[in-house]
């Protein structure tokens, strides 16, 4: 009965908003069901199932063998996703008490059934499950799941589950394969924990702690040490004899889209770093913006005219193993000789080191992080001399101390439900700044989007707020009067092609409501773009 | 025997039975209305003369209050004739909410059944669906293309009870019509074993009382409790609540604890719809026939020729016709608001 039981888990995962409520779908999935089946399960809501997948035209023309084309096309406009419609509308066939097929006995068969056999093998199939059931089939069978479950929100329920730390579980992760006997064995206590030596496999990374104010007093040259914080994503490079790694921070393995690093990994190593797209200018390295980053993000391949415009190197800022030695128990000073005279020795391609910011006291930093406006620099970094390299975020081992957001005051223009907790409150923000409309006048454009930075009472004021001022609804939307002022902060501002403002912003949050200030006195698009990194006056 | 397109006529105000100078569900009000069930497309208020069943009558009077639920009322008894003009008038169990009937007309030896709204799956609240052949049947077809087949009702509360196992300190909130699908519902939880009270949005508890009064036994219902102090949450952990669909978007949903939003309707077959609503666990619980249902009755019926009168009319004609039937689309006005899955309006505070 295992395909109906995971088609139960694909339709509430679907529909279920809250992490808590995935995770408690999840252990039920661990606790309940046998193996193999688990963890073939478990590898497909995480992407990482391997297996010959059918073409959507197939299931096109099962379908078309069994109902009426003029019926057919009236449901696929109506229902809008095909693997649905033909879900919905497959006939049930009397006489049928086929039992429906276990998961791990649909991948074997898709593997081993020949091409030509495949159609009738998939249609026995659908005549033996319900219309869920057959949704869970179709989207499996032809590669289309997303559920929206990641690597690390399945190993946190694995390690709910078992009453293990999530730090154990992603240690011996990236060693195993589905369906992970051996992973299931060793969390239910029934075998030794699974050996991850010599593979390319995933350490769970350090995270720092926010600075805040209360917390300068203990910070010194004397005890610990300054670097930049970098606007690129954390990666982790992994290199051993049997194979090349790189990993994102979330632990999801992103070396598909980097080709050039993997070839630059000649090495054997377990590194800390940031990926960034980085230009030779002359005397240096430049970073660009986080901007360009994203042009290589979320690829699973890269052209070469890609890699030429957007060229990516990583900057190092700690090693954790050394050939096959671990260094994660060494103080951060240690650390960072061993890192320095490995990079002299090694020399890899495409990789630079983080360079450490001498200083006495923190004032000399917050002058530093006031002035630095370059593109790419999202504040500094303080770490410990002599902390040790620990999983997860250790209070007052590492710090980020983010540079001062940017604000504006912008007027609300439109407002959204929110989902989960939050679908009782107009909790999702697009507000917007004057221009000239061309006509003498002004006009409202919209230049972004905020669902955070608001306390619990301002959401509750803002909520009845937009109840009382709606002017349109679109759905779940609903369009406000424009009389109220948000003063919006953000980390940055890009230029966007995408965006009718031709501005985006990034990670803006409401800091405050501005119920004082008139709706005229809102700032101007200009004094937004004014604010465009590598743009300033 | 005349044809009865020369007797029933399709006006801006419905269906109109020329001999007998009546409407058949009106959507304005008018001088004679002969009225098949109490969902608000079908049942409208200020009608000069109502005849409907006695449960119908009760409903309008509830939901329009007494002066606006026809200046005067007649109750057609369940399965007996009623003489008038020469048309005789019948009404039949059409197994859609309580009191709800088809209407059958015989007129010179020709006969039309107007089954308003219908199901065919057991429905402990209300008399079954009761088939009678005829000329013409004029029937919905809300759930009208062949991705709509209903599944088990049995299983979708299964569904929900597994939930309230898995999530025991949430409260579970199912937006449900009032008329009909709430206590449907309620009879169903009751059949699969739930004994514990079940909790109702203010808007429910006129029409469950009602139900109770027509000796349809729903067990142990409470209002939804004030939260403790304006804004406070966390109620009815592990609790089944019901409220109109809707309640989940406005400020009374805070009350409760982290609540699981589900709705019971058959459009929730559909994942974009049941998306759109921000539902997370939609529940297939429908008062109309499915796709299979709709062909198998308007066979059983043995009508050469189908009315439809709101829905998926183009899928079903077109399916009428393949097997040899005579369908036509009669686009009356104003039908389906019930029954479509309406904006998420805010329900009236005050009905908390």
């Amino acid at each position: 009965m295992s395909l109906p039981a995971f088609a139960t888990l694909l339709e509430r995962l679907t529909f279920t908003p809250g992490r808590n409520a995935k995770l408690a779908l999840l252990r039920e999935w661990f606790a309940t069901q046998p193996d193999p089946d688990r963890g073939i399960g478990l590898a497909a809501l995480t992407g990482e199932l391997v297996f010959r997948a059918a073409k959507p035209g197939m299931v096109r023309e099962l379908v078309a063998a069994r109902s009426d084309p003029v019926l057919f096309a009236l449901s696929y406009d109506y229902v809008g996703d095909l693997a649905e419609t033909v879900a919905l509308i497959w006939p049930a066939r009397a006489g049928i008490n086929a039992p429906p097929p276990g998961l791990a006995e649909v991948v074997e068969a898709m593997e081993a059934t020949p091409k030509a056999e495949l159609p009738a093998l998939i249609a026995g199939w659908l005549d033996a499950l319900d219309a869920n059931g057959r949704l869970a089939l179709i989207k499996l069978v032809t590669g289309g799941l997303r559920v929206g479950v990641s690597a690390r929100l399945a190993k946190t329920a694995l390690a709910d589950w078992a009453g293990q730390e999530v730090a154990e579980v992603e240690e011996v992760w990236h060693g195993l394969a589905p369906p992970y006997l051996d992973l299931f064995a060793w969390l239910e206590k029934q075998g030794p924990r699974p050996s991850a030596e010599d593979r390319p496999v995933f350490r769970p990374l350090m995270l720092a702690h926010p600075l805040e104010a209360p917390d300068y007093a203990g910070i010194s040259g004397a005890t610990h040490r300054a670097e930049w914080k970098w606007d690129g994503i954390r990666v982790q490079l992994c290199a051993a004899p049997s194979g090349r790694a790189l990993f994102s921070r979330g632990a999801e393995e992103i070396s598909g889209g980097f080709p050039e690093i993997l070839e630059a990994m000649d090495f054997h190593a377990v590194l800390d770093g940031e990926l960034l797209v980085m230009r030779a200018n002359g005397e240096g390295i430049e970073v660009a913006p986080f901007a360009d980053l994203q042009q290589r993000l979320n690829r699973k391949l890269v052209s070469a005219k890609m890699q030429a415009a957007y060229p990516i190197g990583v900057r190092l800022y700690d090693i954790l193993f050394d050939g096959a030695e671990d260094l994660r128990a060494l103080p951060f000073d240690a650390r960072r000789a061993r890192l320095e005279a490995w990079f002299a020795r090694t020399r890899p391609a495409r990789m630079d080191l983080s360079e450490v910011i001498p200083f006495t006291e923190l004032t000399e930093l917050e002058l530093l992080r006031a002035g630095a406006r370059a593109a790419a620099i999202e504040g500094l970094m303080l770490k410990r001399a002599d902390s040790p390299y620990l999983a997860g975020r250790q209070k007052g081992a590492w710090w980020k101390w983010k540079r001062a957001p940017l604000g504006i005051d912008a007027v609300l223009m439109y407002a959204q439900r929110g989902h989960g907790k939050r679908s009782s409150f107009y909790s999702d923000f697009t507000f917007g700044l004057w221009r000239p409309d061309g006509e003498g006048g002004r006009e409202l454009v919209p230049v972004g989007k905020a669902y955070s930075g608001y306390t619990d009472q301002e959401l509750l004021w803002i909520d009845r707020w937009i109840r009382n001022n709606t002017t349109a609804r679109f759905g779940p939307v609903r369009e406000v009067a424009k009389s109220l002022v948000l003063e919006v902060i953000f980390d940055a501002a890009q230029r966007s092609g995408r965006h009718k403002s031709g501005v985006a912003l990034r990670f803006p949050r409401i800091a405050r409501l501005r119920t004082d200030k008139p709706v005229e006195e809102a700032d101007e698009l200009a004094t937004l773009e004014a604010l465009i990194v590598g743009e300033e006056a | 025997m005349p044809h009865p397109q020369t007797w029933m006529r399709v006006t801006p105000q419905g269906l109109y039975c020329v001999p007998g100078d009546f409407f058949i569900d009106p959507a304005r009000a008018v001088p004679r209305a002969i009225v098949t069930h109490g969902h608000a497309d079908h049942a409208r208020p200020d009608h000069d003369h109502v005849l409907a069943s006695d449960a119908t009558l009760a409903i309008m009077r509830t939901r329009m209050g007494e002066g606006r639920a026809g200046r005067t009322q007649q109750v057609a008894p369940m399965g007996e004739v009623i003489h008038h003009n020469g048309v005789d008038i019948r009404l039949v169990p059409a197994g859609h909410v309580l009191g709800s009937c088809q209407v059958v007309l015989d007129w010179q030896g020709s006969r039309i059944v107007i089954s308003g709204d219908y199901k065919r799956r057991p429905d402990p609240t209300c008399l079954p669906f009761e088939p009678v052949t005829c000329d013409v049947f004029v029937t919905e077809a809300t759930f009208g293309l062949p991705v709509f087949r209903h599944p088990d009702p049995a299983d979708e509360i299964a569904r929900l009870l597994h939930s309230l196992r898995l999530f025991p300190d949430r409260a579970h909130l199912i937006g449900a019509y009032a008329l009909g699908k709430a206590q449907r519902l309620i009879a169903l939880l009751r059949q699969a074993g739930w004994d514990r009270p079940i909790f109702l949005h203010g808007a429910l508890l006129a029409l469950c009382g009602l139900y109770e009064g027509f000796g349809v036994k729903l067990g142990p219902l409470e209002p939804v409790p004030l939260p403790q102090k304006r804004g406070a949450g966390g109620l009815l952990a592990g609790e089944v609540v019901l409220a109109p669909p809707g309640a989940e978007a406005t400020a009374w949903v805070r009350r409760l604890a982290d609540p699981v939003i589900c709705a019971a309707s058959g459009w929730m077959r559909v994942r974009q719809r049941a998306k759109a609503r921000g539902v997370e666990l939609p529940l297939i619980l429908s008062d109309h026939a499915d796709w299979d249902e709709l062909l198998a009755t308007t066979a059983e019926v043995q009508a050469p020729e189908i009315w439809v009168t709101h829905g998926r009319d183009d899928a079903l004609v077109h399916a009428l016709a393949l097997r040899g039937i005579k369908g036509r689309a009669l686009y009356l006005l104003g039908r389906g608001e019930e029954d479509e899955e309406p904006a998420a309006e805010p329900v009236a505070e005050a009905s908390a």
